[in-house]
């Protein structure tokens, strides 16, 4: 085992680096050469889309490395080697781990007069110390979303706290059909910002202190506790949340699930489904939110040559606004990273893809803080994991997680 | 009388031409040349893939090394004392402890059970020994996936929940819900449908190699069914029910695959059945990163993995004479 672990970690993963093999140590007739990393999109002709900017560009041989499986393990394990990424999209950013370690390049220089029309959460997010470090390629997000008619037979409003969707979610409950889908892990993967965010607290504060050692809080959690006991939950369903099947196939009358899913919703209920933002815990406490999240465009500080590598990113993810509207809007269902864009997104105009980017202006949260770190995450993770299905208490476990959390905090800032 | 002229003496090593380095070397008729050849690439591949990475990741153990396999923070046994004091480090073994409670003795039992059957089975005894043995050849995670998606999916339609249905009960979410933890049905059954073909063929062998005489002995003093089982075959197969019990315990403390792909979702993982090898994955090729943390648990857990191992062969008498 411990052979194992360092093994991977040494061997990366391969030494194919998608990057073309050229003689002068990383150029190609005269051209420097660059290797481009993405995860898989699901959207059919991705793919061909980026294969395409890259070709377009005419600064550098860019070649594309389109990785299916678990992309950010990948990544993180091949930024050890010289035989990495030189331009890799990561989700939100890279990590804090990342950045510390002097594993990617500072981008700030990038924006120049275009930084004030990307959207500042995401830019925030993907900052440290005043310092860029990726440039957002696209805005998602994560919200419930209903069958209308679903509801108007059942009598049901579409609820706006959280005491009220769970009363929804019995009331739509029946033989078949399960009131709400949050996931089959009950909500344990995607509700942990929302549940925040309702109780009106956050992962961390302004200042970056332990944020939700909070009575709310301790409310909130309990509530997804008493949705996963109330037998209106939809669990052990053939695909998880991030697919639209379960809605789709009528196994729910809600789910939590992401924006990327709307061409198949429109395709299966057109005109038959609203979406809404998570509530918030009561009439009096918290507030309705939607998880925000983006892929940013990040540098190696490996590449073999550092400055073409942001030359390119800040020409395909600054300057080219025409690919970047075409990598939101024509294969998949995406907000642009970008106020300006976001405009002129047709398909965002009207419906309930109009309300999703409402949403994300008015109530949309980052998914997490930049200073949230894996260990961060597993802490809180496994804790609500026993609260949720468990029904350990809270309180309790909250603050076993601040213990952790704290203690990140105070590696992150030795 | 003379000496025949025909009659040789034993050339001394003074008659003999003087050998190069190069020929003793090579040996006689080139053999260790040709040793050099075959098994060269086979060591070298051995040595850089398997040896240095694991006194790597011993060295690493002694460092902070976050995202960096070429760490200069030497922490000493920081890491060590960090991992036998994480909760979720010594909770993931005592998941291992209950899995191999599970799983050893059921596999154990199923596997001699079908070798049994199998071994005297009067008609199509290699189509059985055939049907036991192909899911072998299946991969982990393969079987992982059926078990999760077609069988003990939560739905009122997976082939579990169907034959609920039948006897008129609701639906289970067999891996989502831990009161009762059903995750454990759907844990240990794709192990040991997996694995029991396996160690069927290990006991076959063993129940080959005990001699008919024997069992004509006991008939002869009456002995029958469950007294020859337990005064004839189960003594004579000690030494292999003692290999099958050490393998199953070193293949239960390396389960992975079928925990990952069952109880993994959206990136997360539930704490209650993380074994050694999952939470050491994430540890220390999940997005931390955290190479000296993950390889010190892995000197732990091998340490551990040989000391019960040691243990098991005394006690059992792994290497004793089989008499």
């Amino acid at each position: 085992m411990g052979g194992g672990l360092a093994a991977l970690a040494v061997a990366g993963c391969g030494s194919n680096t998608g990057r073309e093999e050229a003689g002068g140590g990383g150029s190609e007739g005269g051209k420097p050469a660059l290797a481009q990393w993405y995860h898989q999109y699901g959207e059919p002709g991705t793919q061909q889309a980026v294969e395409r900017y890259a070709k377009e560009y005419a600064d550098a041989a860019v070649t594309v490395q389109w990785s299916p499986g678990d992309y950010d393990k990948k990544v993180a394990s091949a930024l050890l080697t010289d035989s990495g990424p030189d331009v890799f999209e990561y989700g939100n950013g890279p990590s804090i781990d990342m950045i510390k370690g002097g594993q990617v390049v500072d981008l700030t220089d990038l924006l120049g007069d275009a930084k004030s029309d990307f959207t500042p959460s995401l830019i925030e997010r993907m900052s440290y110390q005043g310092k860029l470090y990726a440039i957002p390629q696209v805005t998602d997000m994560q919200l419930l979303v209903y069958r209308k008619s679903l509801l108007q037979q059942a009598g049901v409003e579409p609820p706006t706290t959280v005491d009220e969707l769970l009363a929804a979610a019995k009331k739509l409950t029946t033989d078949k059909v399960k009131g709400l889908f949050v996931g089959n892990d009950g909500g344990v993967g995607i509700l942990g910002g929302p549940a925040l965010w309702s109780a009106g607290v956050d992962y961390l504060t302004k200042d970056n202190q332990f944020g939700f050692d909070d009575p709310a809080a301790v409310e909130s959690l309990r509530k997804l506790r008493e949705l996963f006991t109330s037998k209106s939950l939809l669990l052990g369903a053939p695909t998880d949340w991030s697919d639209p099947s379960a809605f789709t196939q009528g196994l729910t009358a809600m789910q939590f699930t992401g924006l990327w899913t709307f061409p198949q919703l429109q395709k299966a209920f057109p005109d038959d489904f609203g979406v809404l933002p998570w509530p918030k815990l009561n009439a009096s406490t918290g507030a309705p939110s939607v998880t925000v999240g983006a892929y940013g465009a990040a540098v190696s500080t490996k590449a073999k040559d550092v400055e073409a590598a942001k030359k390119f990113v800040q020409w395909l993810w600054v300057d080219q606004t025409d690919k970047q509207l075409d990598w939101a809007q024509t294969y998949g269902f995406h907000i642009p990273a970008r106020k300006s864009l976001a405009e002129r997104a047709d398909k965002l105009k009207s419906g309930p893809a109009a309300d999703a980017v409402k949403f994300v202006n008015e109530v949309g949260h980052a998914q997490n803080p930049l200073l949230w770190t894996p260990k961060s995450g597993t802490a809180y993770s496994d804790a609500l994991n026993r609260i949720i299905k468990n029904g350990t208490d809270p309180a309790t476990e909250i603050k076993a997680v601040k213990a952790v959390v704290d203690a990140e905090l105070q590696r992150i800032a030795g | 009388m003379s000496a025949p002229a025909t009659s040789r003496t034993r050339p001394t090593a003074e008659d003999r031409p003087p050998v190069s380095l190069t020929t003793r070397l090579r040996g006689r008729y080139d053999r260790n040349l040709w040793f050099a050849i075959f098994v060269g690439p086979f060591v070298l591949g051995l040595a850089v893939f398997v040896y240095v990475p694991i006194v790597w990741s011993v060295v690493l153990s002694f460092f902070d090394a976050r995202n960096t396999v070429t760490p200069t923070d030497f922490v000493g046994l920081g890491n060590y004392l960090d991992m036998l004091r994480d909760s979720a480090f010594r909770s993931s073994l005592l998941t291992f402890v209950v899995f191999a409670l599970f799983i050893v003795p059921t596999t154990f039992v199923v596997s001699l059970g079908l070798a049994l059957l199998v071994h005297r089975a009067r008609f199509a005894r290699t189509f059985f020994r055939s049907v036991f043995f192909l899911p072998t050849a299946c991969s982990y995670v393969v079987a992982s996936l059926i078990w999760k998606l077609s069988i003990f999916n939560g739905v009122r339609f997976g082939l579990a929940n169907t034959v609920l249905g039948w006897f008129g009960l609701e639906p289970v979410a067999w891996l989502s819900v831990t009161q009762p933890p059903w995750y454990w049905l759907v844990l240990v059954t794709a192990r040991m449908w997996l694995q029991a073909g396996f160690y069927m063929i290990l006991f076959l062998a063993g129940l080959q190699r005990i001699s008919p005489s024997l069992y004509e002995a006991a008939a002869i003093d009456g002995a029958t069914g469950w007294r020859v089982l337990r005064y004839v075959t189960l003594p004579q197969l000690r030494a292999t029910s003692t290999a099958v019990l050490l393998l199953l315990l070193i293949n239960a403390f390396q389960a992975f695959d079928e925990f990952y792909n069952l109880l993994s979702s959206s990136g997360q993982y539930p704490p209650y059945a993380r074994p050694p090898l999952v939470y050491l994955y994430y540890a220390a090729l999940g997005q931390g990163q955290d190479f000296g943390h993950g390889s010190a648990g892995a000197v732990i857990l091998t340490l551990m993995i040989a000391l019960i191992a040691l243990a098991q062969g005394r006690f059992l008498g792994l290497g004793r004479r089989d008499d």
